[in-house]
């Protein structure tokens, strides 16, 4: 770390940068949580020797023992209700589930144990349980394997769900959701693991479900969060080349939802667009929208515009493409807003 | 191995245990007894909105809590466990306050009771008693955790995933299955294939015990071998204690729709396991009758005062919805209960 002095003569310290990929960002949250608290276990399929599918876990369980990072049976049922056992002894459980589609076995345990068993318990019996979850589409995988289940989660009372969209979220929102006392699912989108960025290794210093302004702009928000951001700044490139001004708003957490943040944005622009790659029938893009609505009725110059998946499973391989939101998509979207 | 057809057939056999235990696990199993009676009292009353009895299963409940050392291990029971909380110590007024729908997960401090909160999704808990067990190995400690479940979850995935778990793992975990031959209107026969919920520790590389659920010093023996061995760092063990449940599933079942009630009340009259219990202490030497009426007077008081605290117990403050739901609530939740405030309470 590079140890500043500032002109108080206070030391401070400044967060180093380094060129990571989102997965590699992963891996050193990881390793910070593993190293600063005892009681943190990072456990799942895979997880351990291999070092995970996705290699997020690599070195872990070299670095830490397989006391502190180890493989579990294929069950995913187990894999959560096990948490919630650790939990109740003390331990800081980080579960992974190896992809989207295979969180559904492990629902009930998820929605009826880990989101329930503090209000249960009244308190007695905390969750600080954080469900690592490979999200989204994006890298043509097999069936059950690219999968947005954000509107289920965030729909749960009790948890709280977020999806950083790059490397230096994926690090410092991973150290936000560990250290939390509720339980957190954290959705790391697929599509974004291996693109290298220089990341700045910031610790947390906003309050949890604080929205992120990519990419300002005047002319519309666009609002989006996991891999659509990205697809949402290239969009947002190719406006500027119109002279089209749009904000990019990466809401990070979808519960709690910063409708501060969202109203704040869509009061200076006037116009909205939610972007999700989840079917569009009571996805998160309902919710986005019914809170611009409800808290910017009076600014708004257009209807808050959906761009989302189609409300059909996740396609195939050479249909996938077809079936997430395209840059067209969302141009086309922000073209009806502006032209409202 | 017993069966069905032998459980509750011959005496409760106490001679290998201390006559203080024995008198104490009469104690609790005439208490439980009373207390079930109380409570079916209460929903005829109006009191509780509903109520799943244990009647018929006490020697199994007390027997399995009063092997278990309260100290340091850990009760995962479900909906149906009052004399195993009763007989852990569990602070009962607070138990009891789930069957009146107070909170659904009772009231007792779960944590310090080392008695999780009674949960109504059948084998969803046992998964809990793995994790929870994993964990205590971790830490290097010795306690043991009970994973309480039924026929009728033993059909669950979870139960299933949970003992391949504890298998694995080597976990500290007694399987505690509850045998009661009704998974509400469903039969062992049409509920568990092969017959033998302990027959399936095999294929988990973990000892399966079959005993009669009506003889409390035979769980007893069971449960507290399987938890010397778990805390030796042997392993789990599955334990399965044939009884039966001679009242309706809940007092909003009718039992006579699905099976012939003359079935249940030979259980009832002639397997009775409060019965055997005292019969045993009286032919063991352990006890008089004057003694054990003296027991049973006791046990009736306590009953009744519980009946009472729970019957007068203050319903929660409508602010509590909010309360629990996270650690560190959210700006939405906030609002929310704003709204509560001004548009609920008045």
């Amino acid at each position: 770390m590079t140890e500043l002095i500032d002109r108080t003569g206070t030391e401070t310290q400044e967060a180093p940068v380094v060129e990571l990929s989102m997965q590699q960002a992963v891996n050193r949250a990881l390793r910070v949580l593993l190293a600063e608290d005892p009681d943190v276990l990072v456990f799942g399929e895979d997880v351990g020797t291999l070092g995970g599918v996705f290699r997020v876990t690599d070195g872990l369980q070299k670095e830490f023992g397989d006391r502190r990072v180890f493989d579990t049976p294929l069950a995913e049922s187990a894999i959560m209700g096990m948490a919630v056992g650790l939990a109740m002894n003390g331990w800081r459980p980080v579960p992974e589930l190896q992809f989207d589609g295979f969180a559904y076995p492990a629902i009930d345990q998820i929605v009826n144990q880990v989101a329930r068993m503090n209000y249960r318990t009244r308190g007695a019996a905390p969750m600080p349980i954080t469900l690592r979850l490979p999200s989204f589409g994006g890298i043509q995988a097999p069936e059950h394997h690219g999968e947005s289940l954000e509107a289920i989660f965030a729909h749960t009372p009790g948890l709280k769900v977020v999806a950083p969209s790059d490397p230096g979220d994926a690090y410092t929102l991973l150290l936000q959701a560990v250290r939390s006392d509720d339980p957190v699912v954290y959705m790391e989108p697929k599509a974004r693991y291996w693109e290298r960025r220089p990341v700045q290794l910031r610790e947390p210093d906003e309050p949890i479900g604080t929205s992120r302004i990519v990419r300002p702009g005047r002319h519309a928000t666009l609002v989006a969060w996991g891999a659509m951001v990205h697809r949402c700044v290239q969009a947002a490139e190719l406006a500027a080349e119109d002279g089209v001004e749009l904000e990019v708003l990466d809401l990070r957490w979808l519960k709690p939802i910063d409708a501060e943040g969202l109203a704040a944005s869509v009061a200076r622009t006037r116009r909205a667009v939610v972007v999700h790659e989840a079917p569009l029938t009571a996805g998160l893009g309902a919710e986005v929208s019914a809170l611009v609505t409800e808290n910017c009725f009076r600014d708004l110059a257009a209807p808050v515009q959906r761009v989302t998946g189609f409300d059909v499973p996740y396609p195939a391989g050479p249909l996938e493409p077809q079936y997430l939101p395209t840059i067209d998509r969302i141009l086309l979207a922000v073209q009806r807003t502006l032209e409202f | 191995m017993p069966t069905h057809e032998s459980a509750g057939q011959g005496s409760a056999t106490v001679d290998h245990l201390a006559p203080d235990l024995a008198r104490t696990m009469y104690r609790h199993m005439r208490t439980a007894r009373d207390l079930d009676t109380e409570a079916v009292a209460l929903q005829r009353q109006g009191v509780f909105p509903a109520y799943v009895s244990v009647r018929g299963q006490e020697a199994a409940q007390v027997a399995a809590a009063t092997a278990l050392d309260p100290s340091r291990d850990f009760v995962f029971p479900t909906y149906r466990e009052m004399a195993v909380a009763l007989a852990y110590g569990v602070e009962m007024v607070g138990y009891m306050a789930t069957h009146r729908a107070l909170w659904h997960g009772g009231l007792y401090d779960a944590m310090e009771s080392r008695f999780g909160a009674i949960n109504a999704v059948v084998g969803g808990p046992v998964p809990h008693a793995v994790g929870w067990a994993v964990g205590e190995r971790l830490r290097g400690g010795e306690g043991v955790a009970l994973a309480c479940f039924g026929d009728g979850a033993s059909s669950e995935g979870d139960v299933h995933e949970a003992m391949n778990f504890a298998g694995v793992y080597g976990a500290p975990v007694v399987f505690f299955c509850q045998n009661n031959r009704w998974a509400l209107s469903v039969p062992n026969e049409r509920q568990v294939a092969g017959g033998s919920v302990a027959a399936r520790a095999a294929g988990y590389g973990m000892p399966g015990v079959a005993v009669d659920g009506n003889d409390a010093g035979a769980v007893h023996r069971a449960v507290s071998e399987a938890a010397e061995r778990a805390r030796r760092g042997e392993g789990p063990t599955l334990v399965e204690a044939l009884t039966y449940r001679v009242e309706p599933h809940s007092t909003s079942d009718d039992s006579a729709r699905y099976r012939d009630e003359a079935e249940a009340e030979r259980w009832r009259r002639h397997r009775d396991p409060v019965d055997l219990m005292r019969r045993a202490l009286i032919e063991a030497g352990y006890a008089g009758e004057a003694e054990l009426d003296r027991i049973d007077a006791e046990a009736r008081a306590r009953a009744e005062e519980i009946r009472d605290g729970v019957s007068t117990a203050p319903e929660p403050d409508g602010s509590e919805l909010f309360t629990h739901v996270y650690r560190e609530t959210t700006q939405e939740l906030a609002r929310q209960r704003r709204i509560w405030q001004e548009e609920v309470r008045l």
